[in-house]
């Protein structure tokens, strides 16, 4: 199954690789930018309640952060789970696998209600910061 | 075993054990916090109380209240009124008889001498069921979309929380089944006394969504919604919270 996602799906596609990300089966396959993402700072995003905001409900190995949710699978051994593709499609739009999730999609703004202004018309991350993210979550493999 | 994976199964059990109904968010504080709101010695909401007693007084409210005649008035709100034809909840209703017939110049809703005859008056009712009023079945309709709708950035809806993930740890806080039965309260995190709209505009901006306007038709429903799904549990007011 190879499906391009309605460009009006993603809300800012400045910096990407591609045109627009292209779901395959259940992964996104191809990075969205074409400099590689850094795991460093993409722990810190996870790790950061108002950016990244995963610790509200997952638990990850993150031992300094002590508050974390218990409403999601812990990331702990994510990146030996699901390939970079799978967790990539997770992040953007978690949607398209579960049209019920609970989890928010990260880089697109179809389908919000009554967005705050000072949020409106921005995803929660920005595409480099998804990469950094996958590249995180791929390094934790136990 | 994380909630998440409970979802499925909890709802059914609580069910078969007969274990529905609405539980204060008192339930599920530490015993330390619980012991705090129920000894009045050491309740920081008492002072809201003692405040709203003494203007009550000095505002000429008792001129035509006994203060036991308030007993069970904020168990029944938000209440169906006549003139408004929709609801009014009861810092609305305070702030019409103090405007009104105690002839005072109107307050910000939220200023403190307002917060403090709310609590003066919603104390009365202590330890008495909520009782919805039945006349308000189109507004708690209305109030229940809302509830039930995903809003804000992070697209979540106020019953993802507080009906399926109840229990549950989101970061460090327990989330409760959210109900305004404590209302004005001391909340720790605030160091301070608090409406419900003032918690109703933490959740909103939690998930990044742009909070409705207190005493706007919408924040009335929602807050009739809220009295009617928490049915028969006991005004707490000046409750404490986290
Ligand atoms: C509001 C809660 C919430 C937030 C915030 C959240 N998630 Fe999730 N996430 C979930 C839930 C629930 C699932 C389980 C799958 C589902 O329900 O769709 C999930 C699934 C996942 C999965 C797939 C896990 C697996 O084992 O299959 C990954 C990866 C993931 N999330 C990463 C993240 C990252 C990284 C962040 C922060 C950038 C994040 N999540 C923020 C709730 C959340
Ligand atoms: C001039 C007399 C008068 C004054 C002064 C007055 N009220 Fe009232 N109040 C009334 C009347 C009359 C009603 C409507 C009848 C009723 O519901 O009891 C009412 C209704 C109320 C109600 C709703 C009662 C219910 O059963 O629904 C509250 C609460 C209330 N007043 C609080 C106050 C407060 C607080 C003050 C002072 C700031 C105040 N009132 C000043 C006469 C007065
Ligand atoms: C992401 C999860 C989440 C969402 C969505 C959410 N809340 Fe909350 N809510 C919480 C948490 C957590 C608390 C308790 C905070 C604490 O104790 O520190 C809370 C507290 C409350 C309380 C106070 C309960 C008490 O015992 O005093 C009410 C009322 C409430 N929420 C109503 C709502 C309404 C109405 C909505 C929808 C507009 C909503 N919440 C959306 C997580 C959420």
């Amino acid at each position: 199954m190879r499906r391009a996602l309605p460009a009006l799906v993603f809300a800012s596609v400045a910096g990407l690789a591609q045109a627009e990300p292209v779901v395959v089966g259940d992964a996104i396959p191809a990075p969205l930018t074409a400099a590689p993402g850094e795991p460093a700072r993409g722990r810190a995003i996870v790790a950061d309640r108002t950016r990244g905001l995963c610790l509200l409900c997952h638990p990850a190995p993150i031992p300094e952060e002590r508050f974390q949710g218990n409403l999601a699978p812990s990331l702990a051994g994510v990146g030996a789970r699901l390939t970079p593709g799978q967790l990539r499609l997770r992040l953007v739009d978690s949607r398209r696998l579960n049209p019920e999730t609970l989890m928010p999609a990260y880089f697109s703004t179809a389908g919000l209600v009554g967005v705050a202004d000072a949020w409106q018309g921005r995803p929660i991350l920005r595409v480099e910061e998804i990469e950094d993210v996958v590249a995180y979550l791929a390094t934790l493999r136990d | 075993m994380s909630p998440w994976r409970r979802q499925g199964w909890l709802p059914l059990l609580a069910l078969l054990l007969g274990a529905a109904g609405p539980r204060s968010g008192f339930e599920t504080m530490t015993p330390e916090l619980q012991a705090m709101q129920r000894d009045d010695a050491g309740n920081p909401g008492m002072l809201s109380v003692l405040e709203g007693e003494a203007l009550f007084a000095r505002e000429g409210c008792a001129a035509c209240h006994a203060a036991a005649a308030l007993r069970g008035v904020a168990a029944r709100y938000p209440a169906h009124d006549a003139a408004r034809g929709g609801p009014i909840d009861l810092a609305g209703r305070i702030a019409e008889c103090r405007e009104q017939r105690a002839g005072r110049p109107p307050l910000p809703r939220e200023s403190q001498p307002m917060l403090a005859l709310q609590s003066f008056v919603a104390h009365q009712s202590r330890g008495l069921p909520i009782t919805p009023d039945p006349r308000l079945a189109e507004a708690r309709a209305e109030g229940e979309r809302l509830f039930r709708e995903r809003r804000g950035q992070l697209n979540l809806s106020c019953a993802q929380c507080h009906e399926t993930l109840a229990g549950g740890r989101l970061a460090g806080a327990n989330i409760p089944e959210g109900h305004p039965n404590g209302y004005p309260l001391y909340r720790l995190e605030w160091q301070a006394l608090g409406s419900l709209q003032r918690r109703l505009r933490g959740c909103f901006t939690g998930v990044r969504a742009e909070p409705l306007a207190p005493g706007s038709p919408a924040a009335l429903a929602l807050e009739a919604y809220l009295f009617g799904r928490a049915a028969g549990l006991p005004i707490e007011t000046p409750a404490v919270r986290p």
